[in-house]
């Protein structure tokens, strides 16, 4: 099974020139320009960008507010638990949070899109 | 200290015993370097979670906090929340592109022979640093627990255990050790957890009142408060910037963390393990699930050791963890000490030779299936031979690893880590996310990526502070992180490559393949599947 030249193998044995080539690849690109892919990849990006940007922000808060902000930081919220210490905690629920509404969104969206592509592409004869 | 071999020889007679069972299933390729990619999600992760939490997560972390309370917790904090880097950008696209290694993704457009060699050279450095790191670590702390152990028996018997998992069970053999690992790791930091609270009658706030009660000698701060390891006011000059040292050394560790552990081989390796790309996204899942919990406790180890044991009594950094069990149990030479003391540690081996064990198969196939597959083959080669070389690359890595382990027995296991972190994140994932998601990328933009960024934190690291046994006063680099200047200057490298590629005459391959890598990796159209019913090759071993 795994000796079946897909993908690298195939790639590199055909060089970009030839005829069979350049219809493979505009056969790749023609799928690519689907709406059923088109549609996979918007809704993938409109998920994805906005969540990375919010973690990135939210996990380089904290060590820009330990370092700009120490007084705020240290301030004690619990006995002697401050919020220094609460903020470095909420980053492991945050990221908790957010890879479970990923997998759920992926799960329940992203993968029947994707299914979709994948049918189109074996009713147009790519990728096999 | 007999307790302590007792109980590891039990731990690695078990993970041999996996060895030989593994080692009858593993006769093809795919089965040496992907275990048949027949590894269930929440099997896949376990096995993340036991390569990714290392000797430097147990031991080291537990003793930076316990030695610099607030700041070490920080590095707890980046190593998961870098999980999803992997989870929203780089698991899923992987799985469905590549085939075994990290190369496998860049060579779909990239011409083969100049990306793989490139690739190849940062992978044997990723995972050469890391892996030395951890041999130094263990040998170490062998050799400080049972004095009778020299270091270089310690190191040499890691290196014949390591060599022992990956040359006879490949793949298969080396997820079992991690999963093996895992379990134990967490068994173990979950009960020293519970141990530590019932000091402080299972309150939080009364443990906190504790760790609020001890006081850096230097910074004058307690240990719930951030500034200890970096300290503040040391003023560092970015261009024309002044900005406050602790803050750029978090930051710029937060940003080695984050960007670099979707860039480390061995990990990236272990979503080919899994059957599509929906488990290896529960795999990371799982493996989120499982670190999170893990650092998460590393408050009650970490702060526990400074409180209960104390900086004085702990001596070695590496030794917190190890330490605080011992207290624990009932303090040194009781029945208890002995037990919980000889069962971490051998939790600590155990968690060691199972990192090494990865990271030597990701080397190994770096050099096998990259470079003398594809690129001294131009990948005309059998099965067999291909698992072949790939065994015999494992023994000489593994070798190469133990000769130089033995001659660095004062290296400094946290700086080797950090170059390894260092180079995945400014060499390896700029190329990863531009071949997955930038059309005009091309050759010569990888391999000026990858090469100059991993050169460029190599040489960071070696020129900054955090190297040297005795700090220079005015290191020619001044952050112990490079990661700040290093990572934009990977995704510089491989952008003005791009450019000067295109200048050349352009490479009309990447270009062209680029609908065709958008698509597959995105939805796994022709995906590698997981291996069917084997032929049955005759067995190598």
């Amino acid at each position: 099974m795994e000796t079946r030249n897909r993908g690298q193998g195939s790639v590199s044995s055909a060089p970009v020139g030839t005829e069979s080539a350049t219809a493979r690849a505009s056969k790749w690109e023609a799928l690519a320009n689907s709406p059923e892919f088109r549609q996979l990849i918007t809704a993938k990006r409109n998920f994805i960008i906005p969540a990375t940007i919010f973690f990135l922000v939210y996990y380089f808060a904290l060590p820009l507010g330990n370092g700009l902000a120490p007084k705020l930081m240290n301030t004690k919220i619990i006995g002697n638990i401050n919020l220094a210490y609460l903020f470095a905690l909420s980053e492991f629920v945050m990221a908790w949070i957010l890879a479970a509404i990923y997998i759920r969104r992926a799960n329940r969206v992203f993968d029947p899109l994707a299914a979709a592509v994948r049918r189109l592409a074996a009713r147009m004869g790519v990728g096999a | 200290m007999t307790t302590t071999l007792w109980i590891t020889a039990v731990i690695v007679a078990i993970t041999l015993g996996i060895t030989i069972w593994a080692a009858r299933q593993t006769r093809t390729t795919v089965q040496f370097y992907a275990a048949g990619r027949k590894i269930k999600g929440w099997q896949n992760g376990l096995a993340i979670a036991g390569d990714y939490m290392s000797a430097a997560s147990f031991l080291g972390i537990a003793g930076l906090i316990a030695f610099n309370g607030y700041d070490g917790f920080m590095y707890s904090v980046g190593w998961l929340v870098a999980y999803l880097t992997v989870l929203l950008l780089i698991a899923e696209p992987i799985r469905n592109t590549g085939k075994y290694t990290m190369a496998d993704v860049l060579a779909y457009r990239m011409s083969a022979g100049p990306v793989r060699s490139a690739a190849a050279i940062s992978t044997l450095a990723v995972s050469g640093f890391y892996m030395i790191a951890q041999m130094v670590g263990a040998g170490s702390v062998l050799h400080l627990l049972v004095p009778g152990f020299s270091f270089k028996w310690a190191v040499v018997i890691v290196g014949i255990l390591m060599i022992g998992y990956v040359v006879l069970g490949g793949m298969i053999a080396t997820t079992w050790v991690q999963i093996v690992k895992a379990t134990l790791l967490m068994a173990g930091a979950i009960l020293l957890s519970i141990l530590v609270l019932s000091h402080f009658g299972f309150s939080p706030l009364r443990f906190f009142d504790a760790i609020a009660k001890v006081i850096d000698p230097k910074s004058k701060l307690n240990f719930t408060q951030p500034g200890i390891l970096y300290p503040h006011g040391k003023h560092v000059f970015l261009g024309p910037l002044t900005l406050d040292k602790s803050t750029i050394e978090n930051v710029s560790l937060g940003m080695a963390l984050i960007f670099g552990t979707a860039g480390l081989p061995h990990i990236l390796m272990r979503f080919y393990t899994v059957p599509t790309a929906r488990a290896a996204r529960h795999s990371v899942g799982w493996a989120m699930g499982l670190i999170g919990a893990f650092y998460v406790m590393t408050t009650f180890l970490g702060f526990g050791a400074a409180v209960l044991v104390g900086k004085a009594k702990i001596g070695n950094t590496n030794l917190a963890a190890p330490k605080l069990a011992e207290f624990l149990g009932g303090g040194p030479n009781s029945f208890g000490g002995e037990l919980l003391l000889g069962f971490i540690s051998a939790v600590a081996f155990a968690t060691i030779l199972a990192v090494v064990a990865g990271l030597t198969l990701a080397a190994s196939s770096a050099f096998a299936h990259d470079f003398w597959m594809n690129v001294v083959r131009g990948g005309k080669e059998s099965e067999s031979e291909q698992v072949t070389v790939a065994r015999i690359a494992a023994v000489g890595v593994g070798i190469i690893a133990v000769l130089v382990a033995i001659n660095l027995p004062t290296a400094n296991a946290a700086v080797l880590v950090a170059v390894a972190f260092a180079v995945a994140s400014s060499g390896n994932l700029p190329v990863i996310l531009f071949t997955l998601f930038w059309k005009r990328f091309n050759t010569v933009g990888a391999v000026c990526g990858l090469i100059g960024g991993t050169a460029v934190s190599i040489f960071l690291v070696l020129i900054g502070p955090g190297l040297a046994t005795v700090p220079a006063a005015h290191p020619a680099f001044a952050l112990s992180n490079p990661g700040i200047v290093s990572i934009p200057l990977g995704f510089i490298f491989a952008i003005v490559g791009t450019y000067v590629g295109e200048a050349l005459g352009g490479d009309r391959r990447a270009v062209a393949m680029y609908p065709e890598i958008e698509v597959r990796s995105q939805t796994g159209v022709g995906a590698e599947p997981s291996s069917v019913v084997e032929e049955r090759i005759p067995a190598v071993v």
